[in-house]
């Protein structure tokens, strides 16, 4: 095994793994570890937009977007941390400027902004243009920069680097184990510092925006540490998924004016939504899709619906929607400047996560014990920003302005914290003879079945619209893949660039994850935001007001825990848009 | 429909020399060239090696050379594909193991190019401004994905690897296009010399290779114009 040291290592090359090496990196020796390159993180396939209060294109305030971010997340974010991240959402988008981002313009020369569903000013009234934007290149353009600054500020790169295994100790994280892909050899990093930023999850889902891999990395190795996962019931499904393939058509092609058709020709959002028809936040639409979709006013009776630009007109479309334009021509063989998109709801996002305080501190009791030396931001953590749903645009904001925080954080920390610790060699010892014991995998079982089994069955079963038999066959389901898992067997027996045994481990790493999802919906008898129940379809606040936090219990099981939610300023009231 | 592809294979950690193994897919209404690569890395050979991530042509993982053409394996329609489909790595880069190749040299020719904003003058506390006309000015430049299909198309490059390439010099161009950046002179000794801008022989192979349908040889001619400007 080789032995590296950094003040601070980071897991993740998206935005926000990137904003905290790049902030920490000047002040302290910053190494970061991607298993992609870190152009190819999934960051860089946001296309709408980054929401801010900038104003530039009407009236707009913080407190407008904080109230938007509060009733979008249906009363179940952290309104501390929400108020934290639409105040900070501005001077972090004109240092992002600053840095270089290649944002849209207004005709004097301002950041241009856009509408978003759920964007609106005056405390809920009229729609506000919030997303600031590059054209529907948005997330790839602030990827780029934050690694071309990174580069800049002399961070260490480990690219494709698989991280296997946390090394904690009396509740000091040390450092991790990863796997160098290319050579298959096992590397120790040590560090003060470790920060989490591994983005989502939805790879568990079979219709998904998600890229491969997105597979809930550091959530399945927090919790294999026995930290708590947050809100794992949560998880946002996007109207716009192209259809069949469930790639990202941004809210950016409703923002600008799109309709939704079902079967009959109906703008069908006036029965779901009258006042802000298509612009309402995620959750309403998809579940509006979803339902006429299952009355059968798909299109052609299929599961799919019609997003129609073309009245938007080619202009507008080639200059605004350029990716979606071209994503459309090549996936679907479709002009959307002449003819409609077919679309589907899509796993998209996911609310929950490692929970950490407003400093990026994991907690390693969900509430308020730091593990020392852990941190964690972006898609990853659960702080709580988004609540029960999130809204447009807030997700590579969140990525931004907490990847920062995370950055000036750490560097404060190590610091006042000392010398790194030599580590122990038992940690690293059990992390190689877990490898290896995968790596000798040579059951029956086939890694494909199983992953396909588990995709499957979490987009029937744990889509939007649940039920409390639908989450119990789940639950059961699960633990049967794992009991399955623990015979699968490979066939590449060699260690240089094996993604055969990283997809491998990735499937054990979405087993785990998937589980405390089922379990943590099943557990919810409400319905709020993201999370329908058929079952219990009102929001229920004097019971289900809170947090949920799934600990790992040494057993393999899994206890439920509570939280209460922070609120500071809106009261719960009845959501309707 | 039942397709045949023929893909390199190497994994020198096996045998010493590479060749090619022909795999028989059924293939189903709309997949891809990635699509039938995981079908056969699921189905048939888990050996089989290859980078992808987001599946729609945003991340620039899974560059290849698909029938004689680079291009990304997850943007290429099978049905678009006549005969038996032959898929190889990238040329002009070290292979690692199958479809996979060494892409180090060119992440550092990008870092070589200091392709971050230079800015003459400190910030205000709001924006720099800049005006939708100059904002396009970086049109065609920003939208590059890194996938590597152009510079591995460039024969300058095949020649000497040295040679920044055309994906570092369009990163170049985005820069110094930007009209909030002024570090043409500090970026003058990377560009302005033996492997920078005057190794292009303006082939145009990379035009071709582009999945994002670039331009980075007109980029170079932009960095050509600047730096004769810079002299007059």
């Amino acid at each position: 095994m080789e032995h590296h040291r950094h003040d601070v290592v980071v897991v993740g090359a998206g935005i926000a793994g990137l904003y905290a090496a790049m902030k920490a990196g000047e002040s302290a020796d910053v190494g970061v570890l991607s298993k992609v390159y870190p152009t190819r993180s999934h960051s860089g396939a946001a296309q709408g937009g980054c929401a801010a209060a900038l104003g530039n294109e009407g009236n707009d305030s913080w407190e407008f977007h904080f109230y938007d971010t509060v009733r979008g997340g249906d009363f179940l974010g952290d309104q501390d941390a929400q108020e934290l991240l639409v105040k900070e959402a501005i001077p972090v988008m004109y240092e992002m400027e600053h840095l270089g981002v290649p944002f849209s313009r207004t005709a004097e020369g301002k950041i241009a902004q856009r509408p978003f569903g759920g964007h609106f000013a005056d405390f809920g009234k009229t729609a506000v243009k919030r997303a600031c934007y590059a054209a529907d290149r948005s997330g790839h353009a602030q990827l780029h920069c934050l690694y071309e600054q990174s580069l800049k500020q002399g961070v260490r790169f480990y690219n494709e680097f698989f991280v296997i295994s946390l090394i904690i100790e009396d509740g000091t994280c040390r450092g991790l184990v990863a796997l160098e892909i290319r050579t298959g050899v096992l590397h120790a990093f040590w560090a003060r510092a470790v920060m989490l930023a591994t983005g989502g999850y939805a790879r568990a889902w079979r219709v998904t925006s998600n890229s491969h891999a997105n597979t809930g990395d550091g959530l399945a190795l927090v919790a294999a540490a026995g930290v708590p996962l947050e809100d794992m019931e949560f998880v946002q499904f996007h109207p716009t998924g192209l259809y069949p393939h469930g790639i990202l058509i941004s809210e950016a092609a409703r923002g600008e004016g799109g309709y939704l058709f079902n079967n009959d020709g109906m703008r069908f959002m006036e029965k779901y939504a009258k006042s802000k028809m298509e612009l309402a936040p995620r959750d309403v639409v998809s579940r509006a899709e979803q339902t006429e979709i299952d009355e059968g006013r798909g299109i052609d009776g299929g599961e799919y619906l019609h997003l129609d630009l073309t009245h938007l007109g080619e202009k507008t479309i080639l200059e605004r929607l350029p990716q979606i334009h071209e994503l459309v021509v090549k996936f679907a063989g479709i002009d959307c400047t002449k003819k409609p998109i077919p679309t589907q709801p899509t796993a998209h996002y996911s609310m929950g996560g490692i929970p950490t305080d407003l400093d990026t501190r994991v907690l390693r009791d969900g509430k308020k014990q730091a593990v020392e030396g852990l941190f964690a931001s972006g898609e990853c953590a659960c702080v709580s920003n988004h609540g029960a749903n999130r809204l447009g645009t807030n997700s590579t904001l969140e990525a931004a302005v907490f990847g920062r925080r995370g950055g000036m954080v750490m560097a404060r920390f190590v610091k006042e914290a000392g010398p790194i610790l030599p580590g122990a060699e038992r940690p690293t010892r059990e992390a190689e003879e877990g490898f290896e014991h995968l790596c000798a995998s040579s059951g029956p079982e086939s890694a494909k079945r199983i992953r396909a089994e588990l995709q499957a069955s979490m987009t029937d079963n744990v889509g939007i619209f649940r039920t409390a038999a639908k989450l119990q066959k789940q639950v059961a389901l699960i633990r049967d893949l794992k009991a399955r898992f623990e015979n699968v067997g490979i066939s590449d027996r060699s260690r240089r660039f094996n993604t055969e045994i990283t997809e491998l481990i990735e499937l054990k790493y979405m087993l785990d994850f998937s589980e405390v999802i089922a379990v943590s919906a099943l557990a919810r008898e409400e319905s709020r935001g993201a999370h329908s129940r058929n079952d219990y379809p009102k929001r229920d606040d004097n019971q289900w007001l809170r947090h949920t936090l799934a600990f790992r219990e040494a057993d393999g099981s899994l206890r439920l825990d509570y939280k209460p939610v922070v609120i500071t300023r809106f009261q719960p009231e009845e959501r309707k848009y | 429909m039942e397709r045949q592809f023929k893909i390199y294979r190497f994994n020198p950690e096996a045998a010493p020399a590479a060749s090619f193994q022909t795999y028989t897919v059924d293939i189903q209404h709309a997949w891809t060239v990635l699509d039938a690569l995981n079908a056969i890395k699921w189905d048939q050979d888990g050996s089989l090696s290859f980078r992808r991530s987001c599946r729609h042509g945003i991340c620039g993982s899974c560059a290849m050379k698909i029938n004689g053409k680079n291009g990304l394996a997850c943007e290429v329609q099978v049905e678009s594909l006549k005969g038996v489909i032959t898929v190889e790595p990238l040329p002009g880069f070290k292979v690692i193991r199958d479809l996979v190749t060494d892409m180090d040299g060119f992440f550092s020719h990008l870092e070589a190019v200091k392709p971050w904003l230079i800015a003459g003058t400190p910030p205000t506390d709001k924006e720099r401004v800049q005006s939708p006309e100059d904002r396009k000015l970086i049109d065609g430049l920003y939208e590059c994905i890194l996938c590597g299909a152009c510079t591995s198309a460039c024969p300058s490059y095949w020649v000497n690897d040295d040679f920044l390439g055309p994906a570092a010099l369009l990163k170049a161009a985005r820069y110094v296009m930007d009209t909030r950046d002024d570090g043409l002179t500090d970026r003058l000794d990377v560009l302005d010399s033996r492997n920078g801008i005057w190794r292009c022989h303006t082939i145009f192979n990379c035009v071709e290779a582009c999945p994002k349908s670039l331009n980075p040889t007109e980029a170079i001619v932009k960095l050509r114009q600047k730096l004769a400007a810079l002299r007059i």
